[in-house]
């Protein structure tokens, strides 16, 4: 890939927001509360970047992969991809584009049809993308896909269950790869395997993407394993995102107090480190009724009473760093990985 | 220095040879498998293993949890500490050992969600641990529930006692699942994978409450975890298991900084870690292949098909045993003395 290639957005969003309107029940009971599990989400994804997305439960980082696929209609904002918003486009007009962009799912288990072999699972968009392509052709692709991501053409001829976890999450990558997709999302692709088999999916990735040359985004709630894949991450809190860096960036020098926040929390397999912990109180609130202002601040060890009046704007602090916090004064303490 | 402090004190929890035997339509399968070990008062002791290791099935047999003969059969030691010496919890009746569960011995699991009763008030719940095990009023167990739930650092206990399940966040339900727990100040919590399904600014909540709670009641806690920065966190001792059975033992300094076994050095390998400084996109280390099924292990020692040090008519042909090495370390590899410091 080029140089001046590498530096265009294949993916820009803009002003992205999804709520869920929680309507009223069968008996016409509840509040019709809404949820607004993204809430003004401005991003570029670089060609051949892996954008890391981080955040906890309830954050909205799913949301975004969602929405960025059009697996959900947005309610706000625009998803560029490649020069097309793809916000307003219907299912028909949407059609061209799904074959050029593909999802990881969390769950090995349940994303594979246990009743179809390896085989058909891989070259099942083969036939809803290329259904002129003949069996010969689907055959061949499924073995190059199968060699690709670490199995034998033989294993084709077998159903999901015969499989581990780590293999099976391989299959749901040669899935996702079959059509050659230009854009990946991958949600929790490691989250429910075991750590040995985390960094072999990991290294996985990092491997197609340098064969493939693919832009990715990466979806996770661990730190370490977005610090090990990613090229930028960002981090979302509440449906927002509160700081966006270079993984160095980030690690070495974070500029909002959450991720500081976050950093601290993570425990360090060391145990001779000294720790000295900032421990955040109370959980994540709910998206129905978010705080005014900073939506952090009722957790944020250093907020001010203006923070509940102002909602912060992502601003440039940096080289490709930026966060949304109004407090310029703090000295923040880096990952305990630097 | 926390291990030298809980040396110090007695053993409140000794297990001998330990092992389930389950019946399955395809054949017994046998995990964990002579599993020993002691806990000490104070201590944390840390199991650490990957799915299939049978770190959650021990912690179920010590608690009498697991199916009843003749689907799953549990034989060996289970010896806990009373007033008058060692009882052995397997020679037990149910009876007596409804006495003994969540009263001298509690266990805490993974999913707060579940392990609740959706349609009772939390403070029933708790109330009902505490008047299973002790003879006291409803009025008094209810004073106990609420001093339980300031314990645990529950905001508004007082409201909390009439709240219900779904009320409640998952890090809050977690601390009310510890509140139960701790209702007849156990000798020994077993905690298996308490904060697995909470967020990491959660997690470190609740491990800093359960190391707070710790330190004032002097019970002894066995940790379950797959996750190793939690481990280095919270545990005095490590016991790592693979396969059913002990590989490696030791405390929780020595093991992370020099690991002899290994398969605990490949687990440490394996933990993500930012290479900030260095190149960007570098492969992690991994240990290659899968975890074995329990139905077709391999033969000699279960680790050999992914151990980067195996030799061939050696590691495949026999068991190796697990070798007591100094005071309070053991390992189970035939080529540790070769090996030595490679393996980390």
């Amino acid at each position: 890939m080029s140089a001046e290639t590498a530096a265009q957005p294949l993916v820009r969003v803009d002003g992205l927001s999804k709520w869920f309107d929680l309507g009223k029940n069968l008996f016409g009971f509840g509040h019709g509360d809404i949820v607004r599990a993204v809430d003004g989400v401005s991003l570029d994804i670089l060609r051949g970047e892996i954008l890391g997305l981080v955040g906890e439960s309830g954050s909205g980082k799913s949301t975004v992969g969602k929405t960025i696929l059009r697996l959900n209609q947005p309610t706000a904002g625009s998803i560029v991809f490649d020069g097309t918003d793809l916000a307003p486009l219907a299912r028909r007009q949407l059609r061209p584009f799904r074959r050029r962009m593909q999802l990881i799912f969390q769950d090995p288990f349940s994303s594979l049809n246990p009743r179809m072999t390896v085989g058909r699972i891989v070259s099942t968009p083969m036939m809803i993308h290329a259904p002129d392509s003949s069996s010969d052709e689907r055959r061949q692709r499924v073995d190059e896909l199968l060699r690709l991501v670490g199995l034998s053409p033989r294993h084709a001829e077998r159903y999901p269950h015969e499989f581990s976890g780590g293999q099976r999450q391989r299959i749901g990558i040669a899935r996702a790869l079959v059509m050659d997709p230009e854009f990946l999302v991958a949600d929790e692709p490691v989250s429910a395997l075991d750590v040995s088999i985390q960094a072999q999916v990991v290294n996985l990735l990092l491997e197609v993407r340098r064969k493939l040359g693919l832009t990715m985004l990466f979806i996770s709630h661990d730190l370490a394993v977005v610090g090990c894949i990613a090229d930028r991450i960002a981090v979302m809190y509440l449906g927002k995102i509160v700081e966006l860096a270079p993984t160095r960036s980030l690690f070495l020098s974070p500029r909002h107090p959450y991720t500081e926040a976050l950093f601290s929390a993570e425990p360090i397999p060391d145990p001779a480190i000294r720790r000295d912990r900032i421990l955040l109180k109370g959980e994540i609130p709910s998206p129905v009724n978010p705080p005014s202002g900073c939506v952090f601040r009722t957790r944020c060890p250093y907020a001010l009473p203006d923070c509940a009046r102002i909602v912060p704007e992502l601003e440039v602090v940096g080289p490709g760093h930026a966060k949304a916090c109004i407090r310029d004064d703090l000295e923040l303490r880096p990952s305990q990985h630097a | 220095m926390q291990a030298s402090r809980a040396a110090a004190h007695e053993t409140v929890l000794d297990v001998q040879d330990l092992s389930v035997t389950f019946r399955t339509p395809v054949g017994p399968i046998e995990v964990p498998s002579g599993v020993s070990f002691t806990v000490r008062q104070g201590e944390t002791l840390a199991l650490v293993g990957e799915s299939g290791s049978g770190k959650s099935v021990t912690s179920l047999a010590i608690m009498r949890l697991t199916a009843k003969a003749p689907y799953a059969v549990v034989r060996g030691r289970v010896r806990l500490r009373d007033a008058s010496g060692f009882r052995d919890l397997l020679l037990l009746t149910d009876e007596q050992m409804r006495r003994v569960r969540g009263n001298e011995i509690s266990m805490i699991f993974q999913e707060p969600m579940t392990s609740l009763n959706p349609v009772h008030r939390i403070g029933d719940q708790i109330a009902e641990a505490i008047r299973f095990h002790r003879d006291v009023t409803p009025a008094a167990a209810q004073d106990r529930a609420l001093e339980l739930l300031e314990l645990v650092g529950i905001s508004e206990p007082r409201k909390r006692l009439a709240s219900y399940p779904h009320h409640l966040s998952g890090g809050m339900r977690q601390r009310v699942m510890i509140a139960i727990a701790l209702a007849c100040d156990p000798k020994v919590l077993i905690a298996d994978e308490p904060t697995t399904a909470l967020d990491v600014t959660v997690q470190a909540q609740i491990l800093a409450l359960l190391k707070e709670l710790q330190a004032r009641t002097g019970m002894a806690i066995i940790f379950i975890t797959h996750n190793l920065g939690v481990v280095a966190e919270v545990a005095d001792r490590v016991m790592v298991m693979y396969a059913g059975k002990i590989v490696e033992q030791a405390d929780v300094g020595p093991l992370f900084a020099r690991p002899m076994m290994p398969y605990t050095a490949g687990l440490l390998r394996s933990v993500p870690r930012v290479a900030i400084l260095g190149e960007r996109g570098a492969a992690l280390q991994t240990i290659g292949g899968n975890v074995p099924d329990p139905l077709t292990l391999p033969p000699g020692c279960a680790f050999h098909p992914r151990c980067l040090h195996h030799q061939p008519g050696r590691c495949d042909a026999a068991l190796p045993p697990l070798e007591q090495v100094g005071d309070d370390r053991a390992v189970r590899c035939l080529r540790w003395r070769e090996i030595g410091s490679a393996a980390a």
